[in-house]
């Protein structure tokens, strides 16, 4: 391989002209960077996350199959599949919560068994409704994302600003002292995301973050998570369609049975998804794209 | 009021009361939290069967409780961690051995018998010992290093396990420490509310706090107000009308959830009503219709 690895930030996002002022954004808002995206295979650095021939069973059920998954350092990947295909399993094996049976799984260059810098990991856990026995606010849940750095230690300046900076992230910081089984299943869902993003995590790891989200949250959401992959985060997420993250996805990874059945660009949207009105901001038909989806069919 | 401060056992039986105040929500609130409030009733049965140990070895039935406790609150974790189906099962059987082993034991014990057991069962403010005002002290200090210490671990750990376990908290030691905790506790407080009340300790006051607060900390430090007045104030009552601590202080900390649910339920409906009216009014309007 002679193209020798860059950071992605520097050529490979596609800037967001409407964040173009904005100084978060990084150093990929200059002119001369609006090349296009690389292919996925035109990243060839060190693999973030390396699974091979993963096989995982649950209850005495297989569910993943010999699966093959990396993610490279900045890329965003998301995996795609039907309930039941192993999409979750093939991420909650990556950050170690379902024993692999088989195959081998390596985290930054380092053997899954063995890795144990998890301060470098954002997880996003699949939300459950379950509440918990005893109040909590938004802000205790945030700060617990910030264990992962401090361990044993009691919290400090940075770690209290950290928490600050994750819950304006994501728009919460208005609610910061409101308990967490007072929200709405979105703002819930940020709240989540805001624990995994207090750590300040070099790969964001998501299980269907979008998953009973609002429109609102939704499109915050979305722009949280186009501000980290702006910074250089690399992200691997289970999502149930693209939805309004597709501009952000590198490359698809879709499972069916516990099989890998495709590994490239994210597959082209059909049916009403793929119709120049449907802005994927919403799962729902918007009225507007009716008389459209009619008048292609006729 | 301020006699009873004169006569020495008093004393001690107070200190033991604001001991048990503290200790008991403080480890109740990660219980309740992770919904084990019963773990608290459980290590409470087996505790007996330490006491009844202590008789018969002649040692200090505080040190044997601790032990057993200890050893019976870790089997439970590890029930819970291995034994996924038939988990419950397993606990009934470790709650009714724990009692009988108890009586069973005591028996054996010379010049023992269930009367014996009846001040472990209760609690009692006139036999709080002065070795056991000293062994109450050490081990709610190591309750308090732990619970109030490592509050944000536990947290993380009883709000969340799996998130816990990917940001690299030891959660298995957490857990058995909380465990081994839970039952120093159950010794701490066996003297003045008894066995079989200890675990109403635990979970009454935290229960009584949650209605009326919204985070973690602050449902902490009110519960655990609420448990040193409720233990002092049942102490005292107990002096003047000689029944045992542990009814007066439960049926007491009971009331207190009474009044804070009278007082907090109308104030969280109207809460809930302003809350779900600001969100639920329509902002959206369908013109094609129109």
């Amino acid at each position: 391989m002679p193209e020798e690895p860059r950071p992605r930030t520097e050529e490979s996002r596609v800037p967001d002209p409407s964040r173009a002022a904005d100084p978060a954004s990084g150093p990929d808002t200059g002119p001369d960077t609006e090349s296009p995206r690389p292919e996925a295979s035109a990243v060839r650095s060190d693999p973030v996350i390396s699974l091979r021939g993963a096989t995982a069973s649950l209850g005495g059920r297989p569910v993943l199959r010999g699966v093959d998954l990396s993610v490279h350092r900045g890329e965003v990947v998301a995996l795609l599949g039907a309930n039941g295909s192993g999409k979750s399993t093939a991420v909650r094996s990556v950050v170690g919560q379902v024993p692999l049976s088989g195959g081998e799984l390596t985290l930054f260059g380092t053997p899954g068994r063995r890795f144990r810098d998890w301060a470098r990991i954002g997880y996003v856990p699949q939300r459950t409704t379950a509440a918990s026995g005893v109040p909590a606010t938004v802000r205790e849940v945030v700060s617990a994302g910030r264990l992962a750095r401090r361990r044993l230690a009691p919290p400090r300046k940075a770690d209290r600003a950290a928490v600050q900076r994750a819950l304006e992230l994501v728009g919460m910081a208005d609610r910061a002292k409101d308990p967490v089984g007072a929200l709405s299943g979105g703002q819930h869902q940020r709240v989540l995301i805001a624990r995994a993003l207090a750590g300040e995590p070099e790969l964001l790891i998501m299980d269907e973050p979008m998953a009973g989200v609002d429109l609102a949250s939704q499109e915050v959401l979305a722009g949280t998570l186009r501000e980290q992959v702006a910074s250089g985060t690399t992200v691997l997420l289970v999502l149930h369609e693209l939805g309004p993250l597709e501009p952000l996805i590198d490359r698809a990874v879709v499972l069916r049975d516990g099989c890998v059945v495709h590994d490239g660009p994210p597959p082209k949207a059909v049916g009403q998804h793929a119709l120049p009105g449907h802005d994927h901001v919403h799962p729902h038909a918007a009225p507007d794209a009716e008389p459209i989806r009619t008048g292609l069919l006729t | 009021m301020l006699e009873l401060l004169t006569y020495p056992f008093m004393q001690r039986a107070l200190l033991a009361a604001v001991l048990v105040g503290i200790t008991a929500p403080a480890v109740g609130i990660y219980l309740v939290q992770r919904r084990q409030a019963i773990m608290g009733d459980g290590i409470g049965h087996v505790a007996l069967t330490g006491v009844a140990l202590g008789f018969l070895t002649g040692t200090n039935p505080v040190w044997t409780a601790v032990v057993v406790s200890a050893l019976g609150a870790v089997l439970m974790e590890l029930i819970r961690w291995y034994g996924k189906t038939r988990g419950d099962l397993a606990l009934a059987m470790l709650f009714y051995g724990g009692m009988a082993g108890g009586v069973l034991l005591i028996n054996l014990a010379p010049n023992g018998s269930n009367a014996n057991l009846t001040t472990y069962l209760f609690g009692s403010i006139t036999t709080v010992s002065r070795q056991d005002v000293v062994a109450i002290s050490l081990l709610a200090g190591f309750v308090m290093l732990i619970t109030l210490g490592l509050r944000r671990q536990l947290f993380a750990v009883c709000q969340d396990e799996e998130f816990a376990r990917v940001t690299g908290l030891p959660v298995r030691t957490l857990n058995l420490l909380l465990a081994v905790t839970a039952a120093v506790t159950v010794t701490v407080a066996m003297r003045v509310v008894g066995l079989l009340l200890v675990s109403a300790l635990m979970v009454v006051p935290v229960a009584a706090a949650q209605q009326a607060t919204r985070g973690f900390a602050m449902t902490l430090a009110l519960a655990v107000s609420i448990g040193v007045v409720v233990t002092l104030s049942g102490t005292v009552f107990s002096f003047y009308k000689n029944v045992p601590p542990g009814a007066s202080i439960v049926v007491l900390a009971i009331g207190v959830f009474a009044v804070i649910t009278a007082l907090a339920a109308p104030l969280a409906k109207s809460r809930a009503r302003r809350a779900a009216a600001a969100e639920e009014r329509c902002t959206l309007r369908d013109d094609v219709l129109v």
